[in-house]
């Protein structure tokens, strides 16, 4: 059971008007796992995740999810992937004109089918779980980031997804918020959701990942566990990056 | 008759000679139009509390009523008034004025675009004044400017910049609304197809083809006034 | 002045009485209009919202249809197009169906009213709709296909509900559009209230009274067209939908140019 990875990342490569954004990208996730991708910006986070769910899909290489081939489904077939593997947006994209707990409903009507009734149940119980029952009736604009990105967070895990894919949930948000939204986070981890996370939070990674992914210029460059990112400017491009990163933040 | 035949000798030339007719009117109404729309919206962006009220009533009014309304009122409504008039002048000496309210079809329909899309071109100009910043008329004084150079040499060129796209729809729109020349017996293109679409009864021919015209109308007044458009906009910065 | 009341007051051959009796005859289209820029407005928006969504999310091919349909029908008078589809369709349709089935079916004026008023709106409406799914973000199309929503469901139940509601300023405008061309289908013979008022004013020739009376009620159905749709708006205003911006500034359009 533990041989064959819950999700894997094959040899993916992505190209967007001649320029290569994701080149030969591989990577796994066991059942359970938490491993956290850094890099700097316009390094091919952000699409290596979107070709990961198939938004985009890849113009070469595959993913399989428990062992299946996204690349030899059917269209239909494409949806329902996409339905186990959760994913969290930078900027939440929340639907703008349904209120917080019909947010969370409105795929398991529309997309599974469910009761008007049972779903609604469904997404009190998902707010619930990230604290946030008070705020169902409210509008996205009415939320604060930190609300956003955790109706977001209960918006995904209503459609009881295998894998999450989160791309940096923190970065759009004010400092003294990023911490309710990192305890979700955490708590889904310790409760053995597998996740893929982009995220600038070094010190959230370092205590809970086994694997930091750096990836640079669309590669990934290096792998290993946390401690890969000490070492100051000396150490290895992780490392480097690391240090730039806490002269800049001041940590 | 060969259905080449028709074309030929009666569709293509009727409708030609309405074409022209059609142009007689849009032109010279399109101009007085913009002019008229021209003052009316300087005149409520600027002028004096009771001729704001006046020119806003004479806007709502004809923005607010179907232009056919407005049309038959000048050709059938006029002429009544004509006759009112006659009756209480003629008895008093006075000389034939009111046979001034008699409008020929053309004039009628002239008198009826301006004064409607005059009304239409008011908005534009008045938005487009108004969205100009306080600022650069009192910049425009501070340097020196009298309030007239400081309107005609700074608020009117950029209003003008501002309101082309409207102003330019509004000339689409009237050489669409030309065609309703035809309640007040003008035979232009619409006129034309159908007096020969009754003649021949071959409806959906004659139709088509004005319909072609028309659109060949607008598609050419389009491309004219977006490059018309292209040429006097004012440099934005790029939008994110 | 004198001369205006006196116009008002007498036209040379109406009575007060027949006068009355003709107005009430004209105020009865007010009926036959509503109901025409109703069946228009609802052909309108049937056409337009898919229009507008092939537009924006469809095949290449469909992208060119929707183009030369709103090339179209924007481009040609709501008068021809009237009496191409009355004269010409209908009569089409009309003897075909007498060589098919051998009955005779008669098409009425009003059905070619609703027509051509609806096929002209749908091209009007598919632009506002178009601009209003334009100005979502596209995030919102994005995370509705992660949750696993197929393409048509993501448009149907996340896009559509939101630029339907976006449009509503802009339909204002389009319905005193309708309202000022339905005047035209008189030329047809749909007795609405200009049909009415030609016939009325060739009989009595109480000319301006009864000009002024269809003037006033084309304006008075313009303003309260214009304010349900606002109540419209503010029942389903959602908070913070949309482009503050982009409303705000409609909103000031619908203000200026609607309520006059």
């Amino acid at each position: 059971m533990s041989a064959q990875p819950l999700l894997e990342v094959s040899h993916v490569s992505r190209i967007i008007d001649g320029k290569t954004i994701l080149d030969d990208v591989s990577l796994s996730l066991g059942r359970g796992e938490l491993k956290v991708i850094i890099g700097p910006s316009g390094g091919g986070k952000s699409t290596l995740l979107q070709c990961v769910n198939f938004l985009q899909p890849p113009d070469s290489g595959d993913v399989f999810l428990d062992g299946q081939s996204a690349r030899e489904m059917s269209r239909q077939n494409i949806c329902a992937f996409r339905q186990k593997i959760g994913m969290i947006f930078q900027d939440f994209n929340l639907f703008d004109h349904l209120c917080a707990r019909d947010n969370v409903a409105i795929a398991l009507q529309k997309v599974k089918g469910q009761k008007k009734a049972l779903a609604r149940q469904r997404a009190m119980a998902e707010l619930e779980r990230v604290g946030l029952v008070e705020q169902a009736h409210l509008y996205p604009s009415q939320l604060s980031g930190g609300q956003k990105q955790r109706v977001s967070l209960a918006r995904a895990l209503a459609m009881d997804p295998m894998v999450m894919l989160l791309d940096e949930p923190t970065s759009a948000l004010d400092p003294e918020l990023i911490g309710e939204v990192l305890n979700v986070i955490a708590q889904l981890s310790r409760s053995g959701m597998t996740m893929l996370m982009v995220t600038h939070q070094i010190g959230f990674a370092r205590h809970l990942t086994k694997e930091i992914i750096f990836m640079e210029a669309g590669r990934v460059v290096e792998t290993g566990p946390p401690e890969l990112l000490e070492g100051g400017p000396e150490g290895g491009r992780a490392a480097a990056f690391c240090a730039k990163l806490a002269e800049v933040t001041g940590r | 008759m060969s259905t080449w035949e028709f074309y030929k000798e009666f569709l293509i030339p009727a409708t030609n000679k309405g074409l022209w007719v059609s142009i007689q009117l849009i032109v010279p109404s399109a101009l007085l139009g913009l002019i008229l729309g021209l003052l009316v919206g300087a005149g409520r962006a600027m002028g004096p509390k009771s001729l704001k009220k006046a020119l806003n009533f004479y806007v709502a009014v004809f923005r607010g009523t179907p232009l056919v309304v407005q049309l038959v009122m000048w050709f059938y409504g006029l002429p009544s008034l004509a006759l009112i008039l006659e009756g209480y002048l003629k008895p008093l000496g006075w000389p034939p004025i009111w046979q001034w309210l008699l409008l020929s079809p053309y004039a009628a329909a002239v008198l009826g675009f301006t004064l409607c899309s005059g009304a239409y071109q008011s908005e534009y100009i008045r938005g487009a004044i108004l969205s100009i910043k306080k600022g650069q008329f009192l910049a425009a004084q501070a340097l020196g400017f009298s309030r007239s150079q400081a309107f005609w040499s700074i608020t009117a060129p950029v209003a003008l910049r501002l309101a082309a796209p409207g102003c330019g729809n509004e000339i689409i729109y009237l050489i669409k609304y030309s065609s309703l020349a035809l309640v007040v017996t003008v035979v232009e293109i619409t006129g034309q197809a159908k007096m020969v679409a009754s003649l021949y009864f071959r409806h959906l021919e004659c139709y088509l083809l004005a319909a072609l015209y028309y659109l060949a109308m607008v598609t050419v007044a389009t491309l004219i006034l977006r490059w018309l458009e292209k040429k006097l906009a004012i440099p934005e910065p790029a939008r994110e | 002045m004198e001369f205006l009341t006196a116009a008002l007051s007498s036209d040379i051959l109406a009575g007060l009485t027949e006068f009355s009796q003709s107005a009430l005859f004209v105020a009865r289209g007010t009926g036959y209009t509503v109901a025409l820029i109703l069946g228009a407005m609802i052909l309108g928006l049937a056409l337009g919202l898919p229009l507008s969504t092939f537009e924006v999310y469809g095949a290449g091919w469909l992208r060119k249809i929707t183009w030369v349909y709103v090339w179209f029908f924007r481009g040609i008078p709501i008068l021809v197009l009237l009496f191409l589809i009355y004269f010409g369709v209908f009569d089409i349709i009309e003897s075909t169906v007498y060589k098919l089935f051998e009955t005779r079916i008669s098409l009425t004026p009003f059905t070619a009213s609703v027509i051509a008023l609806g096929l002209a709106s749908a091209a009007y409406q598919s632009q506002i709709f178009k601009g209003a799914i334009l100005s979502l973000p596209a995030g919102q199309f994005q995370a509705a296909r992660a949750l696993g929503f197929s393409r048509s469901q993501a448009i149907i139940h996340i896009i559509l509900p939101q630029a339907m509601r976006l449009s509503i300023p802009a339909w204002s405008n389009e319905y005193s559009i309708l309202l000022k061309d339905s005047a035209v289908a008189y030329v047809l013979g749909t007795m609405e209230i200009m049909a009415r008022t030609r016939f009325m004013t060739s009989t009595t020739f109480a000319h301006i009274r009864l000009y002024l009376l269809a003037g006033l009620l084309y304006y008075l159905l313009t303003w309260l067209g214009v304010k349900v749709l606002f109540k419209i708006e503010a029942k389903t205003r959602i908070p913070g939908l949309g482009h503050d911006a982009w409303r705000a500034d409609d909103q000031l359009v619908l203000k200026k140019r609607d309520l006059f």
